[in-house]
């Protein structure tokens, strides 16, 4: 009924936002069957936002998703996309822990009831684990909480592209190869070639160009939620996908800076190294904004969360307060007002004998909404009256008025508005000139021009020792990319 | 996977490793208990304890808690004893309405998101009340069949033991083997993902709590069986027993391990280890102390087995 | 206006208002008849509900999953060791209360061992403990039931101008505890940590230690209410602490303190703990039976706890 040339998925004018955020600014793209597509993009370029509406997770604020030639968007879910073909291999893995292999295939494929259920899910995903991995030595009936990340990772992949009565049209993985070894990866790239020649579609999303470009037919570059290129694979090199995915130019070079010298003369108050046996360790001294990079979730978190902890094998000088990125879940006090989430970092200062003096929190409290700017009639307005740029204001406020020597952040710009960033950037500036010293995980290169020196990250290790002298996108882009490609 | 016994197996091992270590203990101690009337009258009360285990358990397993299962057992028993014997009728309906109002509870939990331990705690109040309205004085008499059929007497082997595996078994085919037991286990394990995949989790709460009411349904008649009457306190100490069995048996908190098996080993193992302090002579002050010391043992045994399993 | 809105939405006024509306409907129902009496029984019952449902409010506020199931063993254990300690003498009274509140705190000690240590939810090692603490109890007591000495139990009985003394000591003590909640780094951190446990450790809150701090203080209330109640009932009984374990969770969340952790208030127990008391009263001068009266308790505890729930799951 549809021509085979047809588009199986058709995205028209696709816009999403979060709150202040544009995730995605009008997307339009096709995707044909028997193609692989890929999708390149910094870190908040768009590419889960827009993989997360492919498969049904999130509904775009406009414009439309076409399946095979009809109009889904309206009711679009995670089910109606499997429903019509289109499965996904999520980051995070979507198994049952405490199940089988063959049990957790028997979730996905409704189809697989009745007696005899366990034999048929055994063969299904038995017979393509074979396929995509052979040798992949998992027995059907191990637990899947028990098997190591990567042989999970296979069992996912291998149950996305199972087909019971669901046939499998379009397969999106998302980051597939992250935890799999060079030769597991190898099998699943010559899988993708093999399921798309068979006329298959698979969206492959990676951060290993040299995966990307070996294996896609087209490849699309996102920046900013959009796309700011597209061409057939042949088109691209390594090095013309660096520079799509970079920000045009350096848009302002960051005021001189001239500290390169606190290196040499002032103390070191910070060193601290991954837990990993192949790693560069960090320090900073006194005075220094020392920024952490690399691409997120490489184990600039744990870092900063060991310093915070004075954890074992780190030295720290002095005491610490942490800004943290991840407000719902590390930072707001949801059930208090602005003011008690501010001086909770500093109740110390306020103690009167054992009792708090709760006029002097709050006075101080007020004393950080001037000077941060926190956009509210007074502080005494709960904290989730405020607007997430704000909010984040607040944890600023939190940790730049406790009586901390050392600021950890933890990519603290998460959602926060341009006039804002400009503020925050300022008052960090401000602190370090006197003498407190800054350990700032960010995955925005603007960011990184106001740090004194730079660390990248890659794989839970540090890869990279870069001074603000030298430090440029590229080098930055090219020690968060595996040289392996 | 080092070393000659791993610590996966290890655990798994444990909880038949308890059993079987309480009960040479129990025959040392008293060799005349391994006689058919012996174990007969070791094991019969472990039934109905049993039976409250494998209700526990469901709820247990879509990481839930019920602290009033002892007082729907009390109820039940009451139910039993009076409205079953005297208008069968009536008494099935109350059961099958209990049943019910246990598939509610599991829903008015998962729409209101509420935490299970207070709302079953609050139950606690509802069942017990009941059970002292349907039967204000112990007494009430048991019906003839289910009399009849706890004190079955079978060639060869106690009728306690063949309750028990049959227990195990028929529990262990449908939770642990069926393909409907495979998703209401996801459920516990990654409620997220089966949501994705298109299934009701309002659906598989409601089935699991009707279950836990069926289970504790056939505990009461059990147990009014064994003891002929009832009073409304009968099986208070179930909430403990259950949830305590179900953990020695291997099960978690969280997370949809489970294993019927285990729990009904579990059960069997804590109404034994009751007879086992009263034979060594302990005195009968510290047997419930006993108890939640054999508990914390476990659990502690469990911890130290899941630290070998990280470092291996 | 405004000072009428700000009423409406503080916490502890429907405990308050239940318990207005039941003493009158009693009242009303017996002509007024003894009703001076029975708020005098309210106040001295409602204090010994109090002691223990402060431990249990700073416990539950620690966030979900935490609560303690040991309250009525630890004071069943404190209360029959004291007495017999004593063994009626008034002299011996200070030692006695003393090794109440010291049972107390090595029972808090232990519930929190087992949770930190052994990783056990709070609900199994507080379960599991208790079985261990009751057990004690009933070897220590051996079916005798020693008689407080008579100061104590004077003490416990003594009014001052028709007001039960130890309610007055109780409500002296709910201002202290609400002076810890409000205006302590401790009571702080108890809310911080119930709100988010991980944000509050990112905040630079010692959380282990206030956690420790309060099952210890829980246990500690606990072993005061059984030296208390003691002396009150002429001796430790066994199953003296028995419907303490429901009532100390009941009346935190009649009280208006969240289940969910992270928002507590004092005057609320009080006014929870004299609603359940005087309910039950009311419904015993309405000739309802023990049954009757499980089932409405429990009825109303859920029903609270769906009305203060709020919110329904997005699905």
């Amino acid at each position: 009924m549809t021509n085979p040339s047809d588009p199986i998925i058709r995205l028209r004018g696709v816009e999403k936002s979060f709150g202040a955020v544009r995730a995605l600014a009008g997307v339009s793209l096709d995707l044909a069957p028997g193609e692989c597509f890929g999708l390149v993009g910094h870190n908040g370029a768009g590419k889960s936002t827009l993989m997360n509406l492919l498969s049904g997770n999130l509904r775009p604020d406009s414009g439309s998703i076409e399946i095979g030639g009809q109009d889904v968007t309206a009711g679009y879910s995670p089910q109606v996309a499997v429903r019509h073909g289109v499965r996904c291999v999520y980051q995070e893995l979507s198994l049952c822990p405490n199940l089988t292999v063959a049990e957790n295939a028997r979730i996905t494929h409704p189809a697989i009831a009745g007696i005899g259920w366990r034999r048929r899910a055994r063969a299904l995903i038995g017979e393509m684990l074979d396929r995509v991995f052979p040798g992949h030595g998992i027995s059907t009936d191990d637990v899947t909480g028990d098997l190591s990340i990567a042989r999970r990772q296979m069992v996912e992949i291998a149950r996305a592209f199972a087909v019971t009565e669901a046939e499998a049209r379009v397969v999106i993985l998302d980051e597939p190869t992250s935890s799999l070894d060079s030769v597991a990866a190898g099998k699943l790239l010559a899988h993708v070639r093999r399921y798309v020649e068979g006329g298959g579609t698979v969206v492959l999303i990676s951060h290993l160009l040299g995966e990307i470009l070996g294996t896609c037919d087209r490849i699309a570059v996102m920046r900013d939620g959009g796309v700011v290129a597209l061409d057939a694979a042949s088109g691209f090199t390594r090095n013309s996908l660096v520079a799509a995915m970079g920000s045009v130019a350096e848009t302002a070079p960051a005021a001189a800076r001239g500290r390169a010298a606190l290196r040499d003369s002032a103390p070191k108050v910070v060193e601290a190294r991954p837990a990993r046996p192949e790693t560069l360790s960090l320090a900073a001294h006194k005075g220094e904004v020392v920024g952490l990079a690399g691409l997120s979730g490489q184990g600039q978190t744990e870092l900063l969360v060991q310093v915070f902890d004075h954890a074992a094998g780190t030295q720290v000088g002095g005491k610490v307060a942490l800004v943290a990125g991840d407000r719902q879940s590390d930072g707001i006090f949801p059930l208090w007002s602005i003011s008690q989430n501010i001086s909770i970092g500093s109740l110390r200062q306020f103690l009167n004998g054992f009792l708090l003096d709760h006029d002097r929190a709050d006075a101080f409290a007020e004393k950080w909404k001037e000077r941060i700017g926190i956009r509210t009639p007074d502080v005494f307005q709960p904290i989730l009256s405020l607007s997430g740029g704000n909010q984040q204001k607040a944890l600023f406020a939190r940790a730049l008025g406790a009586p901390a020597d050392i600021i950890v952040m933890d990519d603290p710009m998460r959602g926060v508005d341009v006039g804002t960033k400009q503020e925050v950037y300022a008052m960090i500036r401000d602190e370090a000139a006197r003498g407190r010293t800054f350990l700032w995980y960010t995955t925005e290169m603007d960011e990184l021009r106001n740090c004194d020196h730079v660390y990248v990250f890659r794989e839970g290790a540090i890869v990279a020792d870069l001074p603000r002298a030298e430090m440029t996108e590229e080098r930055v882009l090219h020690a968060s990319f595996r040289a392996d490609a | 996977m080092s070393g000659p016994v791993s610590p996966r197996l290890l655990r798994s091992l444990l909880p038949p490793l308890s059993l079987a270590a309480i009960l040479i203990a129990i025959f040392y101690l008293q060799p005349r208990t391994m006689s058919y009337f012996g174990l007969n009258l070791l094991l019969n009360l472990a039934v109905p304890i049993a039976l409250a285990t494998i209700a526990q358990m469901f709820i247990l397993c879509v990481n839930e808690l019920d602290l009033s299962i002892g007082g729907f057992v009390s109820l039940v028993a009451c139910i039993t004893a009076t409205w079953l014997h005297d208008t069968p009728l009536l008494g099935v309906a109350a059961l099958a309405g209990l049943i019910a109002a246990y598939a509610g509870l599991g829903a008015l939990i998962h729409l209101r998101n509420l935490p299970s331990i207070v709302v079953t705690l609050g139950m606690s109040f509802v069942w017990l009340g009941l059970a002292v309205l349907v039967l204000p004085t112990p007494g009430g008499k048991a019906p003839d069949y289910i009399r009849a059929l706890m004190t079955l007497k079978p060639a060869l082997v106690p009728f306690p033991i063949i309750a028990a595996v049959g227990l195990a078994l028929v529990v262990h085919l449908f939770i642990m083997r069926s393909a409907w037991g495979t998703v209401l286990r996801g459920a516990g394990g990654n409620p997220r993902s089966l949501e994705r995949a298109g299934w009701s989790l309002l659906r598989i709460k409601m089935t699991m709590f009707a279950l836990a009411g069926f289970f504790g349904v056939l505990s009461g008649m059990a147990l009014v069986g064994l003891t002929t009457s009832a009073d409304a306190n009968i099986a208070l100490r179930y909430t403990l027993l259950s949830i305590a069995g179900v953990i020695l048996g291997g099960g978690e908190f969280v997370g949809g391990r489970i294993s019927p098996i285990g729990a009904v080993i579990g059960a069997m193992t804590l109404a034994l280890a009751g007879s086992f302090l009263s034979f060594l002579r302990l005195n009968p002050d510290w047997q419930i102390g006993a108890q939640g010391a054999i508990l914390i043992i476990v659990l502690a045994l469990r911890v130290l087995i899941s630290r070998a399993e990280t470092r291996t | 206006m405004s000072a009428a809105r700000r009423l409406l939405g503080q916490p502890w006024l429907w405990a308050w208002l239940g318990a207005l509306a039941v003493w009158l409907a009693t009242a009303a129902y017996t002509d007024g008849k003894g009703s001076g009496e029975v708020l005098s029984a309210a106040l001295t019952f409602g204090a010994f509900f109090v002691i223990v449902a402060l431990g249990q409010m700073f416990v539950i506020t620690l966030g979900p999953g935490n609560v303690d199931l040991s309250i009525p063993a630890c004071m069943t254990l404190a209360g029959t060791v004291s007495m017999k300690t004593m063994g009626g003498a008034a002299g011996m009274i200070p030692l006695g209360l003393a090794l109440a509140l010291a049972i107390g705190a090595a029972v808090g000690v232990t519930n929190f061992a087992l949770i930190r240590l052994l990783r056990i939810p709070p609900i199994i090692a507080t379960l599991s403990a208790s079985f261990i603490f009751q057990s004690a109890a009933i070897w220590w007591n051996r079916g005798l039931r020693v008689k407080p000495p008579q100061p104590l139990a004077d003490f416990t009985t003594a009014k001052i101008a028709g007001i039960p003394f130890i309610a007055i000591l109780v409500i002296v003590l709910a201002l202290v505890a609400h002076v810890v909640l409000t205006r302590t780094l401790y009571g702080r951190g108890v809310i911080a940590i119930g709100q988010n446990m991980r944000a509050a450790h990112l905040a630079g809150i010692r959380v282990e230690r206030i956690r420790a701090a309060t099952y210890i203080l829980c246990a500690a209330l606990a072993g005061l209410c059984g030296f208390l109640l003691a002396g009150f009932s002429g001796g430790a009984a066994l199953n003296m602490g028995e419907e303490y374990l429901l009532s100390s969770i009941a009346v935190v969340v009649i009280g208006g303190t969240s289940v969910a952790g992270g928002f507590a208030n004092v005057p609320g127990l009080w006014g929870a703990a004299l609603f359940l008391f005087l309910l039950v009263t009311m419904l015993n001068t309405f000739g309802a039976g023990a049954g009757l009266r499980m089932v409405l308790t429990g009825l109303i505890i859920i029903g609270v706890i769906v009305a203060a729930s709020g919110g329904t799951r997005k699905t």
